[in-house]
């Protein structure tokens, strides 16, 4: 892979040779360009015509008070034809501005105005520079480090109905021909924390806007100030329907940048772990819904089966919903006796379940002319946005990171990735559906061959020693007490790290300093990236398809506003 | 039908008004009996924003069943609910949101607080959480766990009807206030 874009880098570096000022690095495996910020738009536009970088990962800010210009803007691109991954940097003093990336990306909006809410970063000519995660009476920009963690700033009140502005429309005034409409949070016709609001002409919607933040908890705050072990629990908390992914996806990100391989055990272990909860992800995306549609029965039936899954949860470690078994290293322990045999049983009568759903669902007259042909996304529209995971591919796109950028073994597996055509709703839960079947394979072949050896690494400056080491005898109880004080502490540097979760691409984008802290975390969650196009494809539809759009997007407030 | 019909009769019949009432009716205090009717059929609102609202699910779901208590019909309407369930964090963004919901819904009224991020903003020692939505509403019953298990979601619900059929005084509920800037309804 890395010869690929090794390669791709020079044919860039060419192209680039009028841009001065470029420097190319190598960080932890990750390629990494330095440009000057009145360079950034040229250059990405080089990168995607001409490096086929077609998706636009992930833009964040970092924040360096010591340095004379003290903030980072960081953009993570991606290539779905070689699956090249390509970090750009660029300085940015306080009181300065950067160009928009919305003209290359339409994804680039919300990533912006997240970093303007954390950071307080300028991108000059986005046309919604506001706050999108904190409320709109929070003062200042919580994630610079002068910025106190437990600081809290209380809101009286919510911003009344208001739209995204346009070219010709400005978003905070109402059109009086139309009806406004708030829908939630706690709505119900809504999920949970989710708002959105639309003006409506009849029952068809002229404008749409969502509101976003309701559970916006500081995840990334939260992980500056505690240390790496610690920060697992947190990430079980992003998607909370599929918690064990996210300790995954987080453990592999530290891993790789303390350049540790983990046991093929614990390997087999978090292959599990991570395709039982995209199995039970997906019973939550297919029943809630089927739910919002009118068709309570089959969240009943398939919560059945998520109940067994959290039966083998709590069986493996006491845990049912955020399990955290998950450790730098490896994992905290190993499967009890007689453990993969009920993984292998819950295989079978799940299988035959699905079927029952599909039938019972994908069967369904009214849910086939509820779902058929409505609000489609385009193949290019989904790269545009920075579509990842099933709605991806329900739009045709055939990636996955399990098959394009293999890790634990994948690779060695034999599963199909389906994929959609039209991109719209229907495609969405046929993809997912499927994609609930292809676990059970993969579970059913891991589960089959598990290795022999080790659940973790035994280094002792990363693994705590088994308890027995820790009462009996004094080199495990040292080791102990100084793991504990000191913590785990990765070299300085950068690193971006990936994994398929249930809804597409979850990115750990982690800065270390060397400390037992991570200097900064960002989460690149895929639901966001998702969300943001709502506004743009329900537009013209009916109001009551919105609401399957919103259902079928299985946005995750935990994960969205993290 | 029929039976019954006649068997009344002859009670009306033969007997004196005393003992009509023993052969039929029981007696009782009537706060007794209302307080036993409302633990019986509470109507829950599942105000479920995190990881608590999908536990919550599990509560209401086939295995650990709520309608067993009685909370069989789950409302979204503040309007048609009596019973607040706080299942997830609130954050300093949600908190008018909560309030007004809270204001909206009838007499009587209850809160159950599920979680420790609903109780007392959990492991989110952060910028944008509130502290405990207790810090806003009256809060009746605190269910701990992060999130609680179904069992111990019941538990608190049961103490709530147990609450309800004693008559408990709710001195937290009565002194109320809505907080600064959130009067209005």
């Amino acid at each position: 892979m890395s010869d690929i874009l090794t390669e791709k880098i020079e044919i860039i570096k060419q192209d680039l040779g009028s841009i001065n000022n470029i420097e190319f690095k190598r960080e932890n495996g990750d390629e990494v360009i330095l440009v000057k910020k009145d360079q950034i738009i040229p250059v990405l536009k080089v990168l995607k015509s001409k490096g086929h970088f077609d998706f636009l990962m992930d833009i964040c800010g970092v924040d360096y008070p010591q340095r004379e210009k003290r903030f980072e803007v960081v953009y993570h691109l991606f290539s779905s034809k070689d699956s090249g991954r390509l970090r750009l940097k660029t300085a940015l003093g306080e009181g300065e501005s950067i160009d928009t990336a919305i003209p290359v990306w339409k994804g680039a909006d919300w990533f912006e105005r997240e970093a303007y809410d954390m950071f307080g970063i300028q991108f000059k000519g986005h046309p919604n520079l506001r706050r999108i995660l904190t409320h709109h009476q929070f003062v200042g920009h919580p994630l610079r480090k002068d910025y106190e963690a437990d600081q809290q700033q209380h809101a009286t009140h919510v911003m009344p109905i208001h739209f995204d502005n346009t070219k010709d429309e400005d978003g905070s005034v109402l059109n009086d021909k139309f009806v406004p409409i708030n829908i939630g949070p706690s709505h119900p016709a809504m999920h949970g924390t989710l708002r959105v609001m639309a003006e409506l002409d009849g029952e068809t919607i002229v404008r749409a806007g969502v509101d976003i933040g309701f559970l916006h908890r500081c995840f990334e705050k939260m992980a500056e100030t505690h240390p790496y072990n610690q920060v697992i629990p947190y990430t079980d908390r992003l998607n909370y329907c599929s918690a064990p992914m996210n300790n995954v996806g987080y453990c592999k990100t530290v891993e790789r940048l303390l350049g540790v391989e983990i046991p093929a055990k614990a390997k087999a272990l978090r292959i599990i772990l991570c395709e039982i909860s995209r199995v039970i992800d997906h019973i939550i995306a297919v029943g809630t819904g089927g739910v919002d549609l009118g068709a309570l029965t089959s969240f009943f039936h398939l919560f059945t089966y998520r109940e067994e899954a959290y039966t083998l949860f709590e069986k493996l470690c006491g845990a049912r919903l955020t399990v955290s078994l998950t450790r730098v290293g490896g994992m905290a322990q190993d499967a009890p006796v007689g453990w993969y045999k009920d993984v292998l049983a819950f295989c079978k009568r799940m299988r035959a379940e699905i079927d029952e759903i599909d039938q019972l669902m994908i069967g369904n007259k009214i849910f086939r002319k509820r779902t058929e042909g409505v609000c489609p996304v385009s193949a290019q529209d989904a790269i545009d946005w920075g579509y990842t995971g099933p709605l991806l591919r329900a739009s045709g796109v055939a990636v996955d990171l399990r098959k394009s950028q293999p890790y634990y073994g994948y690779d060695q597996l034999d599963f199909d990735i389906p994929i959609g055509t039209k991109g719209d709703i229907y495609d969405r839960y046929l993809v997912r559906i499927e994609e609930m079947r292809q676990s059970l394979r993969i579970i059913e072949q891991v589960a089959k061959n598990i290795p022999e050896g080790d659940y973790t690494i035994r280094d002792k400056n990363i693994v705590l020693p088994e308890k027995r080491d820790v009462y009996g005898n004094i080199e495990g109880l040292m080791n102990h007490f100084m793991l504990v004080i000191k913590g785990i502490r990765p070299p300085a540097g950068e690193i971006y790290d990936a994994t398929e979760a249930a809804n597409g691409e979850l990115g750990f984008y982690l800065v270390s300093d060397g400390s037992a802290n991570p200097y900064r975390l960002k989460v690149r969650p895929p639901c966001f990236a998702i969300y943001q196009s709502f506004p743009t494809v329900v537009k013209g539809a009916l109001i009551a398809d919105a609401v399957a759009t919103v259902a079928s997007m299985n946005v995750i407030a935990g994960e969205l506003d993290r | 039908m029929q039976q019954t019909h006649s068997q009344v009769q002859r009670a009306v019949g033969d007997q004196s008004a005393e003992d009509l009432s023993r052969s039929f009716a029981f007696t009782t205090r009537l706060e007794d009996i209302v307080a036993w009717g409302r633990k019986n059929a509470l109507w829950p609102l599942p105000y479920g924003t995190a990881c608590c609202g999908i536990e919550l699910m599990s509560v209401m779901g086939p295995r650990y069943d709520l309608a067993r208590f009685g909370a069989e019909v789950v409302r979204f309407s503040p309007r048609q609910a009596d019973l607040l369930l706080v299942a997830g964090t609130i954050t300093e963004k949600m908190a008018p949101v909560l309030v007004r919901i809270y204001q909206q819904m009838l007499e009587p009224k209850y809160v159950v607080s599920m979680g420790a991020c609903a109780s007392s903003g959990g492991f989110y020692r952060a910028y944008h959480v509130l502290q405990g939505c207790d810090k806003v509403i009256p809060v009746d019953v605190y269910v701990p766990g992060c999130p609680p298990t179904p069992e111990a979601v019941l538990d608190g619900i049961m103490s709530l009807q147990r609450m309800i059929s004693e008559n408990h005084p709710r001195p937290w509920r009565d002194q109320w206030k809505a907080p600064a800037g959130m009067e209005t309804v």
